[in-house]
């Protein structure tokens, strides 16, 4: 390894030289440089690009929004789904920490770091969509409580620092800043709570974004329900998203977890599906009537993909306890759910609201920069990702 | 260790009865559902309009000026759509765009042979901001770009607030606010019943050039009387339809046309302002039918007032649950 303090003096040196040390994740055979990582850097840099050529010409410039379809791809994937994906930091974080549910400690710094990410992730998107990208902290001065979105950007706020604050100890372990590490320790129950409050009022007013929209939002998906119905598919997301990601870093990072981490996990997935399956279905049947959504439209064949791929497939498969004993089979089941969630959203966001934006005469398809932002989003959380869990302690427990 | 976090603990409670209070509902962070002591409108009878389009241009021009709607630093001309090589402006908008905050229409049907018919006939009609009682653009605004004026609660936009997030878009149930698509630093654009020509003593600046009475404008207690006076006239009894304003001592007398049983803006979304009168269905012009007949924001208030109460529960439970889990290894715990 390259001694830094040699340039950089022995103060600053020495704390790049900590960070750098990547001798504690060893045994995980981390290698930055392979061709899946060029990829992702590659990506990234075509995002930067974009997202400076966004900035500089506009937002009309840059994307196939238009007054009809005011928001599009970046809202409807990047915010809603990247928000939803992110659920399962607050919720390992408070199954750790609140309910001393002890068995995930193991996977609680993954969890709360990807959530992490999610976020941020969020947050970098929300602010190329808006069209004043740098008058985005109006709404932290400019208060208007009867707006969810201004609910929002506080809970954006507040919840990314939140779960910064969460992760810092990796940091400060890493630092030797026994100080600040003690300091946040002492609050993190605090800390913790805090951040399942946002979450719910977060996860829940992403939906309530939409319930002043009655007239515009397909009465497939409108209803007085939206932000719980949100909330509880945002749980069922996020618990995949954990249990999918602790597979995955066992399979690329040599990394295993208790396979009883994985069975309560899918447990969770199985409980959450099941009341997220009987308000869906039960919205449908108070609202519309099953027969808008077999009628073979393109929204209700869209509502029936979403509900078979993401709940009613995985849920009916990880019932079985022998399924959710293999890992192989709860991977799949993780990914289908997860696919099936983001289905819903971009369905909310984007397909929900066709009928009126068509009608009016707009069309949309997200265009080719629109698309290479998002994909460089996602390489930016999996590469933030992957470095963290080589220069930080992320998996602190050996099994 | 064990006392240092039952204080924090405390801290955090107490902490979120701060924030509660803060949040706590009051009268005055709801929309209002009354009309403003001087609300101001404009009443577009469709049956009058001869199509001529003097409201666009004089739109264009009256709010170009500094204070008006289509203003912009540094523009010298109304925004047009389109301009040819060699300077020459031409302006033909087939929708409300950030260029154009009012629009006339046109509905063809078959053979087009007759005014105000569904079938084989025709009819103008005019798009702009109605002027919601409660506006669903002002509630969902996270900046409050969007203010209703208390006295003549014509609905205004600040630039200098917005954050360009387009939620208004999606929000208004007429789909009325317009984004200037092709600035790096957009603004919204739409029709603010010329509240620039209104503090100056003057009014709309559509209703003061409509040759036929068309468009008028007035207190909006006046226009609704005047609407359901229409309203309650039978077809060919001539009637004396007041010009420009609705109070104004020029009328022309002309035999009242067969309207649709309907003063749109009574109801639509908990009422608006502008009120329009048609001789076919609203749905085909444009003006949906499963517009809400209620104030919007009321949808959006019925969760967010709830939220004190989640701060509530989540800390006074979240403590308590987090007491009874970790009772047993309090002395263990490092």
């Amino acid at each position: 390894m390259i001694d830094t303090s040699k340039y950089l003096g022995p103060r600053f040196g020495g704390v790049v030289n900590r960070l750098l040390d990547d001798s504690h994740s060893e045994y995980l055979g981390i290698r930055l440089v392979t061709p899946f990582t060029l990829l992702l850097a590659a990506l990234i840099g075509i995002a930067a690009v974009v997202g400076c050529y966004r900035l500089w010409f506009g937002i009309g410039a840059a994307s196939n929004l238009n007054d009809l379809w005011p928001w599009g791809l970046w809202i409807s994937f990047d915010v809603l789904g990247g928000v939803a994906m992110a659920a399962g930091g607050f919720l390992i974080a408070a199954a750790v920490y609140i309910l001393n549910w002890k068995k995930y400690k193991c996977i609680a710094r993954a969890s709360i770091l990807n959530a992490f990410f999610g976020y941020l992730l969020a947050a970098m998107s929300i602010c190329l969509d808006i069209g004043r990208s740098f008058v985005i902290w109006h709404p932290l001065v400019m208060w208007q409580v009867n707006s969810i979105m201004f609910i929002v950007a506080i809970h954006v706020v507040l919840y990314t620092s939140t779960l910064g604050t969460e992760s810092s100890p990796m940091l400060f372990e890493k630092l030797g800043w026994t100080g600040a590490l003690d300091k946040v320790n002492r609050c993190m129950v605090g800390i913790v709570l805090f951040g399942v409050l946002l979450s719910l009022l977060h996860q829940s007013s992403l939906g309530a974004v939409y319930l002043i929209a009655p007239g515009k939002l397909s009465p497939i998906w409108y209803g007085h329900y939206l932000p719980y119905m949100f909330l509880v598919s945002a749980i069922m997301m996020g618990i995949s998203m954990v249990s999918f990601e602790t597979i995955l870093t066992g399979k690329v990072f040599n990394h295993q977890v208790p396979m009883e981490v994985i069975e309560g996990l899918s447990r969770g997935i199985v409980i959450t599906g099941v009341l997220y399956f009987c308000m869906k279905a039960g919205h449908i049947a108070s609202g519309i009537g099953f027969g808008a959504v077999f009628d073979g439209s393109l929204l209700g064949n869209l509502w029936l993909i979403e509900m078979a791929v993401g709940v009613v497939l995985p849920v009916g498969l990880l019932a079985f306890g022998q399924v959710r004993r293999d890992p192989q089979r709860v991977f799949a089941a993780d990914i289908m759910v997860i696919l099936g969630v983001l289905l819903n959203r971009l369905n909310v966001g984007i397909f929900g609201v066709s009928e009126y934006a068509t009608r009016s005469g707009g069309d949309y398809f997200p265009s080719a920069m629109e698309f290479l932002l998002t994909v460089g989003m996602i390489a930016f959380a999996i590469l933030g990702f992957k470095l963290c869990a080589k220069y930080l302690n992320l998996f602190p427990t050996h099994h | 260790m064990a006392i240092s976090r039952r204080r924090f603990l405390q801290g955090a409670a107490g902490g979120g009865a701060l924030l509660i209070a803060s949040r706590l509902p009051d009268a005055g962070a709801t929309m209002s559902r009354e009309l403003p002591p001087h609300a101001v409108g404009i009443l577009y009878d469709a049956t009058l309009c001869v199509g001529c389009k003097s409201c666009m241009v004089s739109c264009k021009k009256e709010n170009s000026v500094p204070g008006g709607a289509l203003y912009r630093q540094g523009r010298s001309e109304p925004p047009f759509e389109s301009s040819l090589p060699g300077g020459n402006m031409w302006d033909a908008p087939r929708e409300l765009t950030g260029k154009t905050l009012n629009i006339i229409k046109v509905y063809k049907n078959g053979s087009a042979q007759v005014k105000d018919r569904e079938k084989d006939g025709y009819a103008f009609f005019k798009q702009q901001c109605l002027h919601c009682i409660s506006p669903a653009c002002a509630s969902v605004c996270p900046a409050g770009a969007f203010r209703k004026d208390a006295d003549t609660g014509a609905v205004i936009y600040l630039a200098n607030r917005c954050i360009g997030c387009r939620y208004c878009q999606l929000a208004c149930p007429f789909g009325v606010p317009r984004y200037e698509w092709d600035s790096a630093w957009p603004e919204v654009r739409k029709c603010q019943l010329c509240e620039h020509r209104l503090k100056e003593g003057k009014y709309s600046a559509c209703a003061e050039v409509c040759p036929t009475g068309a468009t008028i404008f007035g207190k909006v207690t006046d226009l609704r009387a005047e609407g359901k006076r229409r309203l309650a006239l039978k077809p060919g009894e001539p009637y004396l339809y007041p010009l420009n304003r609705v109070d104004s001592k020029e009328k022309t007398l002309r035999p009242a046309s067969r309207y649709v049983k309907q003063l749109y803006g009574l109801e639509e979304a908990g009422g608006t302002q502008n009120l329009l009168l048609s001789g076919i269905s609203f749905d085909l012009l444009g003006f949906r039918e499963n517009i809400a007949r209620f104030d919007l924001p009321s949808l959006t208030w019925a969760y967010i007032a709830k939220i004190p109460w989640v701060f509530l529960g989540v800390f006074l439970g979240g403590t308590a649950i987090y007491k009874v889990t970790h009772r047993n290894d309090r002395e263990g715990k490092p």
